[in-house]
């Protein structure tokens, strides 16, 4: 079976300075893999060199989405090929209803794969049932987007979009943070409805808890912008005692 | 939100996407023969034009009058601009389209290319049928000097609305022209309404009698097409008493690389319990990304709520132009009358706009509300520029005053200069104001969502906009936020 997302030795930074140095990774269909790691190991740069932001500068190494190499592409176009991205910090835009961003959203992805648009009709029909689920009254599917939103509602409205665009490769920044346990509960579950044989996660967390809810398949840790450890899921509750102090020793002093 | 809504804003992505380089889509020239009389302004051109219209002595006394008084005035340095010397004695100030000579008896008659030109822009000169569910517009538009052609005047007839071009209302209603000519913008006004009160050519007038509701959106659409030809067109609107009329503005012209001046006054009179919905979407040639060419914008536009309960709303969305001048105001006279204005602004590439409203309050228990919106993109320059006025005798006055700027880019300006002035203690005056950037996270949160940069932008703008927007008549809403992305192509990445 060919990867999902397959990086290899990937190097990059910002403003000339270095934070992935060689990092590798590579996730197949189906499955979930938790990143852990403290401050300031790269995790959320990795997730915007992925994501293809602006001012960070790939050096070295690859990063192969379905075969085919991100580095190259626009942002947009990594969306359109299916790559989302749940933000720390999703966005405000004022006067732009929730509901307009998600069909403009959907559309412009449908239109990159040269498909057809959806219809008012159905969209409509589509956003109602997938924010149902998620918990959402239709009351916030027009409010004006992120605007005035509490921290939870933010980022369920985050997993909302990923729920309509139905990415094959979801990388989830920091999504549990700032969440109280009930918000956490409601975000794993809409997470785990979105587990799928042809879709990937990527799980950026500091903590355990939210692996309490998402099982993942692999826990990766991550210091000083490298993987320094791999194993299954009890390689997070290990992290959840011992702290990644052991970890942080080894690679200063590597 | 309404369905209808959101496929309007995908609508804008689809046409800004479609659009995809092509920056100003109503700059081809028509090629037509044309009467133009030779350039310089003197007594015997403003002789020359009203004779040629076969004005009565009065009007031709008054246009001599504001000649004379514009000749002692000085043009206006005080607006946020920067232009060469206009020399007025290098302009054309008449010139219409020979076909017109003996003038159209019907709109059978009007030369087929200038329809083929309005069919170009977008704009029926036809009757034809309407499809169920579209509200018919009745269209009055003007071609350099003349006006070519009104629609649907019988139909409106029939409940006694008077809509025809301001020189067919000379000949058939000198009573009301004569009564209401220069009664809210007097002819010395200003520099420009001065020039416009000696020279003005054609344009609309627009009668609605007491307690009619306008049975159908009333628009002008003005097209300069000749070139070092200036347009000084007079609209004037009277609502009577409890009357209600919505009218429309639309404006276009070739891309030259030459400036054109467009100096027009707008009268707006709404008496008692009257109210006067007044739309415009300009979107005149800008000139070129480096500054060439393009209209110098500069009206007079001007609502008198001459008794109670009247209102006058001003809704406008400005794209075009190289230089706008321009401040629609409102004169609060009646009592608990209502004065509104809501703008959006949008400068690009080397744009200027100095542009907002005054609103004077003179009635007891008057109100006024202005949002104004401002876009600057490119090496633009955008002022609001607001005056809120409240006269001793305007017990109750309230105003509420709402001005955002979004800058795109750095290279950039954006000014605020509000005026307010109470001089009636039991005034209420609010005054917000914000001054914003499209972020570099937004943009990318957008793009992460699959939308390219300029889809993006103009999602971000049309919800900055959004409050004005909402008072646009719906025809005119899609164009409006199709212009908002095309208008700011090119001012990212």
């Amino acid at each position: 079976m060919s990867a999902l997302l397959n990086i290899d030795n990937l190097q990059a930074g910002i403003d000339g300075t270095p934070i992935l140095n060689g990092l590798s990774l590579s996730i197949q269909p189906g499955e979930v893999h938790a990143i852990m790691g403290p401050n300031g190991s790269g995790k959320s740069t990795l997730s915007y060199v992925l994501s293809g932001k602006d001012g960070y500068e790939v050096s070295g190494g690859d990063m192969m989405f379905e075969g085919q190499s991100l580095a190259d592409m626009a942002p947009e176009e990594r969306a359109i090929a299916g790559l989302f991205l749940a933000f720390q910090y999703p966005l405000e835009i004022p006067g732009v209803t929730n509901m307009t961003f998600l069909k403009t959203s959907l559309n412009a992805i449908l239109r990159g794969r040269g498909e057809d648009e959806m219809d008012a009709a159905s969209f409509l029909r589509l956003a109602r049932e997938k924010s149902r689920a998620l918990g959402m009254n239709d009351e916030m599917l027009k409010r004006q987007l992120n605007v005035g939103f509490s921290g939870g509602e933010k980022k369920r409205n985050e997993i909302l979009q990923m729920a309509m665009l139905e990415p094959k490769l979801a990388i989830l920044d920091e999504t549990d943070s700032g969440l109280d346990i009930d918000a956490l509960k409601t975000v794993a579950e809409g997470l785990n409805a979105l587990r799928a044989p042809d879709r990937g996660m990527l799980v950026i967390t500091h903590y355990q808890r939210l692996l309490d809810f998402i099982k993942p398949d692999v826990v990766h840790v991550m210091a000083a912008g490298r993987i320094v450890k791999s194993g299954g899921p009890e390689l997070a509750l290990e992290l959840e005692k011992s702290g990644y102090a052991e970890y942080v020793g080894e690679t200063v002093n590597a | 939100m309404s369905e209808a809504k959101a496929s309007i804003d995908k609508d804008t992505v689809d046409q800004v996407a479609k659009f995809g380089g092509e920056h100003y889509k109503y700059g081809f020239t028509t090629e037509i023969d044309v009467d133009k009389i030779p350039n310089g302004l003197s007594e015997d051109i403003v002789r020359f034009i009203s004779a040629k219209k076969e004005e009565p002595q009065w009007l031709l006394d008054w246009r001599l009058d504001a000649y004379e008084r514009w000749k002692s005035m000085d043009e206006p340095d005080w607006a946020h601009v920067d232009y060469p010397k206009i020399d007025y004695q290098d302009l054309c100030y008449y010139a219409a389209p020979k076909s017109m000579e003996d003038g159209p008896k019907s709109l059978d008659e009007v030369n087929p290319q200038l329809l083929e030109t309005y069919s170009k822009l977008g704009i029926s000169l036809q009757e034809q049928e309407v499809l169920a569910g579209v509200k018919k517009i009745a269209v009055d538009a003007v071609f350099d000097s003349v006006s070519v052609g009104t629609t649907f005047r019988e139909e409106l007839a029939k409940d006694g609305v008077i809509f025809c071009s301001f020189s067919e209302a000379v000949q058939e209603h000198p009573e009301l022209v004569k009564k209401y000519l220069g009664s809210v913008v007097p002819k010395s006004d200003n520099y420009f309404a001065a020039l416009n009160s000696a020279v003005f050519s054609d344009g609309s007038f627009c009668y609605i009698p007491p307690g009619v509701k306008c049975p159908m959106e009333l628009s002008t659409y003005f097209r300069i097409n000749e070139a070092n030809t200036g347009q000084f067109e007079r609209t004037l609107v009277i609502a009577d008493k409890g009357a209600y009329v919505s009218y429309l503005e639309g404006c276009t012209a070739p891309m030259r690389d030459e400036n054109q001046l467009h100096a027009a006054v707008v009268e707006l009179v709404a008496l008692e319990d009257a109210e006067i919905k007044y739309s415009t979407v300009q979107n005149w040639y800008p000139g070129d990304k480096d500054g060439k060419g393009g209209i110098y914008n500069f009206v007079t536009k001007r609502g008198d709520c001459r008794e109670a309960r009247a209102r006058i709303s001003w809704t406008q969305v400005e794209t075009g132009s190289a230089v706008t001048w321009k401040y629609p105001s409102c004169i609060l006279r009646g009592d608990d009358s209502v004065g509104e204005f809501y703008s959006i602004a949008i400068s690009n590439n080397m744009q200027q706009v100095d542009s907002g409203t005054k609103m004077l309050h003179l009635g007891k228990n008057t109100s006024s509300r202005i949002i104004s919106k401002g876009i600057s993109a490119g090496r633009s320059s955008n002022a609001y520029r607001g005056q809120v006025n409240v006269h001793p005798k305007a017990a109750g006055a309230r105003n509420f005053t709402q001005c955002d700027s979004l800058l795109i880019g750095d290279k950039c300006a954006a000014h605020t200069v509000p005026y307010i002035e109470a001089k009636n203690l039991s005034a209420v005056l609010e005054h917000e104001a914000t001054t914003s950037k499209i972020s570099d996270d937004q943009l990318f949160f957008c793009q992460q969502r699959g939308l390219d940069p300029e889809e993006a932008v103009a999602l971000i703008v049309n919800g900055f906009c959004r409050d004005v927007l909402q008072h646009l008549p719906m025809e005119f809403a899609v164009e409006a936020q199709k212009l908002v992305g095309i208008s700011l192509e090119g001012s990212v990445g």
